[in-house]
Formats: structure tokens, sequence, C-alpha cells
């Protein structure tokens, strides 16, 4: 059986890996990846802690399943949102975005 | 007689139906409905007369004060002051109510003639309601404060009627005059009216009951008042003088009336001869008893200050008419001389006993006669002006002379007027002026005479006017080109009319209705004064017709050279506006409010622009944090993690 700390480990490393992409990247679809990865590291936490400490209960994954769903359909707004800035400003990058500053 | 409440409702329903409704209207509605309210308010005036003084007299034999109507409108916190509104009826105030109405109604008639087809005819008529009910309510106010409130409203409607033409430069400056040099007296009317309230702790007048001074209505605590506050009386009713000097014109603060003659003439023979201007005069016959009780009090005589006062405007108003070229203007300097003549009279006025055996108390009951007789004829000879004015287009004599041939009933209604303002009998002015010159030489001789040499100039300028106007020379060239015609039928009804009253109004027995004390009594003519005015009154006729009645006039030229200067000192009204300009312009303006006005521009505006800008320069500096991109929050954010997280770490271990 695979240790609880190996998981965490993995979850961890994708909690920061989209911290660091989220304030990094420049591109509104990176960001959005970054996103999607912090937020599957968060579903893999619900999985895996229902899983080794409450083994008779389900609300982890169901609450993993509903974060999934919600992911999605944010996705599909974030990405309209994405289109309409690039017939604006032709292009995604957050640099050029300074319509609404000040 | 709660009816009398209709005297002042309908005139102020009649304001603001014309007011607001008046675009829809058409000129002949406006006018119609405006003239058929004040004949109500006319007739409710004389019925209210009739049963006044038709109700039998009290025990004592005077006529009893009614209160119809009086309630408290503004409490104050402990109680004992109050402000009352309501309607007080008086022998002076019924007469008022009289004397308005009826010039009132006259105007409103003449008024369908002389504005015809004006601009702005239907707001014209809701300013005459307007004025009407303010002078009303004025006269019938059962206490001080009331008084104020409807003083200040006949100031506000005069403003409105001299600046009716509010496209002429000239009627915007005087209505703005008449506004700020009576609103300037008015405000020393108000701290007397509060130094009064505050020490008699009461707003109602005094009035005599049983020979005794008593106050309408809770006046028993006045009686009471410790001789340390008495002496303020004194000084509270001199500076209620000072507002009723405004109001009436008195010097030094005459110079708005002349000015006001910018108005439509008709408004002037309303506002400015008949009623608005005695509005003073009838302020010191309401504050008589007071005056007599309490005016003497602390070395500071009230009543003396009045007669001065008049006696000294009563000569300056008279001797600029005698040089004064536009016939209104000397229209207005004679009221303001005859009014001085009601004040004197008020001022001579010593004791309130009855009857000539008493002359020190004659001068109340003259100065009221004359307010009456002058009410009438002072508006015909507006009006007759007006019809004048309307003829030949133009105020000033040079473009009249010789208009008897074409204007006849103007012609002998006129002469009617000059001949009651000249004081000859049987005419009405002869009568009260004569009381007047009595309760004058009773009081000193030199007032007297100074009073009768007075009256003496004003015959000589009333027919130096008469003859300017109807005969002398005549502008033939103008009067070629436009030939004066007789003014139309509701221009001449009420010059007529007014011409009857002021031929009978002589013979009304007015000592049974108004007198100081309220005990009826018979005028008695004096001969000795009665002949000499008549005799200089005379005289001074036949000067003037010598010297003006010529088509050429070679006198009166050879005085205006000889006495060059006195003749431009008089027709420039010894210069007092130049005075108050150069007061009010080269000192207080420029030495007083130049410097306030810099310290408020520079120094009070100054801070708080400086807090504006401080503001907007911080601003400014700090808008970089606020960038607008997602990330750099998140990048604060993430930190402002890691720090709490470490805090946390340390606390923990």
């Amino acid at each position: 059986m695979i240790q609880i700390e190996y998981i965490l480990i993995i979850s961890a490393v994708m909690m920061f890996a989209g911290i660091f992409g989220f304030l990094t990247r420049r591109s509104t679809l990176a960001i959005l990846l970054s996103i999607e990865l912090m937020l599957n590291s968060a579903d893999l936490n619900f999985a895996v802690f229902n899983r080794m400490l409450y083994p008779n209960g389900h609300e982890g994954y169901f609450f993993a399943i509903f974060a999934i769903a919600i992911a999605a359909a944010e996705s599909a707004i974030a990405i309209a949102i994405m289109i309409n800035i690039y017939r604006k400003i032709k292009g995604i990058s957050v640099d050029k975005l300074e319509k609404m500053k000040w | 007689m709660e009816y009398t409440l209709l005297i002042l409702l309908l005139p102020f329903l009649s304001f603001l139906f014309l007011g607001i409704c008046g675009k829809w209207l058409s000129h002949k509605t406006a006018g119609t409905v405006g003239t058929c309210v004040l004949a109500v308010v006319a007739v409710l005036s004389y019925v209210t007369a009739y049963e006044y003084f038709t109700a039998p007299r009290l025990a004592d034999g005077t006529f009893a004060t009614l209160m119809p109507i009086n309630f408290t409108w503004l409490p104050f916190f402990n109680g004992s002051l109050h402000f009352d509104l309501g309607i007080m009826l008086d022998p002076i105030s019924v007469m008022m109510l009289i004397v308005i109405s009826t010039v009132s109604l006259m105007v409103h008639i003449y008024s369908f003639g002389y504005m015809h087809g004006e601009r702005g005819f239907q707001r014209y008529y809701a300013f005459l309601s307007l004025f009407t009910m303010s002078m009303l309510g004025l006269v019938v106010a059962t206490n001080i404060f009331q008084m104020y409130m409807f003083w200040e409203l006949v100031g506000v409607s005069s403003y409105l009627l001299i600046g009716f033409y509010y496209t002429t430069p000239a009627a915007i400056a005087a209505s703005k005059k008449a506004f700020i040099v009576t609103r300037f007296a008015d405000m020393f009317f108000l701290i007397g009216i509060l130094i009064y309230g505050y020490f008699a702790g009461t707003f109602n007048f005094g009035h005599i009951e049983g020979g005794s001074l008593v106050a309408v209505g809770d006046f028993s605590t006045v009686l009471g008042i410790d001789a340390e506050a008495a002496k303020y009386i004194p000084v509270a009713l001199g500076l209620m003088f000072i507002g009723g000097a405004g109001k009436s014109a008195m010097f030094p603060l005459h110079i708005w009336l002349p000015d006001a003659m910018e108005g439509p003439t008709p408004v002037s023979a309303l506002i400015h001869a008949a009623t608005m201007v005695v509005a003073g005069v009838f302020l010191i016959a309401r504050m008589m008893p007071l005056l007599i009780g309490f005016g003497a009090i602390g070395g500071l005589d009230v009543l003396s200050i009045v007669v001065w006062v008049g006696v000294f405007t009563a000569f300056y108003a008279a001797a600029v008419a005698c040089a004064q070229s536009d016939i209104k203007r000397v229209l207005a300097f004679s009221t303001i001389s005859q009014i001085a003549f009601m004040m004197v009279a008020l001022g001579v006025c010593t004791e309130l006993t009855t009857g000539h055996h008493n002359p020190g108390s004659l001068g109340y009951m003259a100065s009221m006669f004359h307010l009456f007789t002058h009410a009438m004829f002072k508006a015909l000879l507006f009006l007759g002006a007006g019809c004048i004015i309307h003829a030949v287009h133009s105020n000033e004599m040079s473009a009249m002379g010789g208009l008897r041939k074409y204007m006849p009933i103007t012609h002998v209604t006129f002469l009617i007027a000059c001949l009651a303002i000249a004081g000859i009998p049987p005419f009405s002015g002869f009568f009260s002026k004569d009381e007047i010159l009595t309760a004058c030489f009773a009081y000193s001789p030199f007032v007297g005479w100074f009073m009768t040499a007075i009256a003496a100039m004003t015959a000589f300028y009333m027919f130096r006017l008469y003859y300017g106007i109807f005969w002398g020379t005549e502008n033939k060239k103008l009067h070629a080109e436009h030939t004066p015609h007789e003014a139309p039928l509701p221009m001449t009804l009420p010059l007529i009319f007014l011409a009857v009253v002021t031929c009978v109004a002589g013979f009304i027995p007015f000592g049974h209705f108004v007198s100081a004390d309220g005990q009826a009594y018979d005028i008695h003519l004096d001969w000795n004064v009665a002949g000499t005015s008549i005799v200089i009154a005379v005289s001074a006729i036949l000067l003037a017709t010598y010297i003006y009645i010529g088509e050429r006039q070679p006198v009166a030229d050879a005085i205006q050279e000889k006495f060059k200067s006195l003749h431009r000192w008089a027709f420039k009204r010894f210069y007092m506006d130049e005075v108050y300009q150069f007061v009010t312009h080269r000192i207080i303006f420029a030495y007083i409010s130049r410097p306030i006005a810099w310290f408020d521009r520079h120094v009070v505006d100054g801070f708080f622009d400086f807090l504006a800008w401080g503001t907007n320069a911080l601003g400014f500096r700090i808008r970089g944090l606020q960038s607008g991109s997602v990330q750099k929050y998140g990048y604060v954010f993430f930190i402002g993690i890691l720090i709490l997280l470490g805090i946390l770490c340390l606390a923990v271990f």
C-alpha cells in the first residue's frame, strides 16, 4: 500500500507548481492551467484523506467530484472571457490588459 | 367679524391663481379676476368699517379693540413669549383697510387701461394682489412680529413691482436700491423688536384703556417691568423708528423712493404714494402709547427725534421738488415731504387726551387724517400723471405744456388734487394739513412757522408742476407729430372717483373715528392757523402762476440763471445719491468689504483648496499600488500568507 506521505508530497508539488505558474506566467491561458493544477491538488488531498483516514465515509470523494465539475464550468467561462479579450486587444497576455486600470 | 379673514385670504388666493395659471389666461380674464377680487375685498372692508364704527362704544367712550382671530403660532420654550398671528380691528387699522382697498381697487381698474397690451400683464396683476394682501396684513397685525412679517412681504412685492420692466437696467437698479435701503432699515427694526420682546416680555402693542396704559392681550406683564428693563424700551422704539423711516423714506433713508418711480405709474400711485410708504407712519402711530409712556426714559426722547427728522425731511424734499423736471420725481419728492408732515404730526403728539382744549394730543388725529386724505389725492395725482405719460410717452415736463386742451378730465382732476395738496378749502388736504399745523404751533412756534413755510413751498412746486404740464411752453413739434389724447374710460373713471373723494373727504368728522385716546370729538378749525395757511398757500400759488403760466417764462429763467448753483444742487437732490455712492463704494466697499473679500478668497478658500489639493496629490502618488493586475495581488497575498505562517510557527514552537 502506498504511504499517505508520498501522495501528499505529489499534491504539495502540484500546489506550488500551480502557485508559481499563477504568479509568473503572462498568458491568461497558462494562468488558467495553473489554477486547474491547484484545484486538482486540492481534489487529490480530499480523495486521499478520505481513503486513508475515514475509509467508511464518502464525503471527500463527493467533494472532489463536485470541485471537478465546478472547475470545468469555470474553465468554460474563463475561456469565453479570454476569447473576448483576444478580440479586443489581439492577444491574451495580461501585460497588455490595461483597459480597466485606474 | 370672522369674515375679515377673507380680506386677507382673497387677494392671496388671487395671487396664487394668477401667478400659477396666469400663463394660460388672456389679459382680459386675468385683469378681471384681479379686479373682481379686489372689488370684493373693498366691499368687505367697507362692511367691516360700517359694522365697526356703528357698533356701540364702550362705557368709557372708546371703540372696542376687536380680535376676531388670534392664535399662538410659535411659542417659545419658556412659554411667556410667543409669536401670534391674527386680525386686530381698531380705529386706525379699520381706517387703513378702507384706504388700502379703495386705492388698490382704483389702481386695479386704472391698470386695465394703462397696462393694456403690456407683456407680463398677468404677472402684474398677480404682484398687485400679493402687495394688497401684504399691506392689509400689515395694518391688521395683532402684534409687532406679525407686522414685521407682512412688512417684509410688502418690501418684497414692492421690489417685484418696481422691477416689473425687468429688461430695463434702470428699473432693475431701482428695485435693488429700494429693496436694499429698506432692508437695511428693517434690520434695525428687527433688532428693535427683539429688544422690545426681551425686555417687555411680549410682542403685543400697547393701547389706552380707561386712561392708563395697557396692552392688548397679556400686557399686564409690561406694566410690571422694572425700571432697569424699562430703560431699554426707548432704545427699542428708536430702532423701530429707523425701520419706519426706511419704509417711509425719511431723510437720510429717502434715496430709494425717487428711483422707485421706474416702476409702472399705477404701482407708484398704489405703493409709493398711498399705502406702503405710510407704513412707517402707521407703525409710529401704533407704538404711540408706548412712545408717550416710555419714549423719554433714559435721556433718549424718541418723539423729538421723530419731529426733527420729519421737519428736516419735509424741508429737504420740498426744496428738491421745486427743481425737478421729471413729473413723477416731483410727485415722489412731494410724497416724501407730505409723509414727513405726518411724521412731524405724530412727533408733536405728547399726550393721550382729547380735543382742541388739549392741543398736545391733536397730532395723532391730524397725522391719521392727513394719511387718509393724502392717500386719496396723491393717488389721484399719480394716476393723473400716468394719463399724461400715457398721452405724451415721456416723463419730462419739456415734452408737455398746454395739455389742458387735449385732456380735459385729467386736467380738472389734477387741478383738484393740486388744490388739495396746496391746502385750499374746501378740498380735503386743507383740513388735514390745518390740523397738523395747529398741532405744530402748539408744540413750538418755530416748528409751526417752519411747517407753514414748507406748506407754502408745497403749493408753489405743485403749481409749478401743474402749469408746466397743462399751461406754459407747449412742445408744439412733438404734439404735432403725435397729438395727445384723453385717456380711455378705465383710466379716467378712477380719476373722477378719487377727485370726488378729495372734494368731500375734508368734511368727514374724522375726530369721531380716530383720536389719540379714542374719545369722539369735533374737529375745530383754528382760524388763526387756517387763515395764515390759506393766505400763504394762495400767495404761493399766485407766485407760481406769475412765473410759470406764460408761453415764455422770463422770470423763471432769470431766477434759474441767478441762482444757478443752488438750482443745480436742488436738481441733483443736493447730491445725496452721490454721497451714498461715495460712502458705500469709496469707504465701505474699499476699506471694509474688499479686505474681507480678499481674506475670504485667499485665506479661507485657500485653506480648503490646499486640503483638496493635498488629498488629490497623495492619491496620485499611491495609485500605482492599485495596479489592476491580479497576479501582483496574488503575489502580495502569497507573501502575506508566508509571513503569517512564519508567525504561527514561531508562536507554536
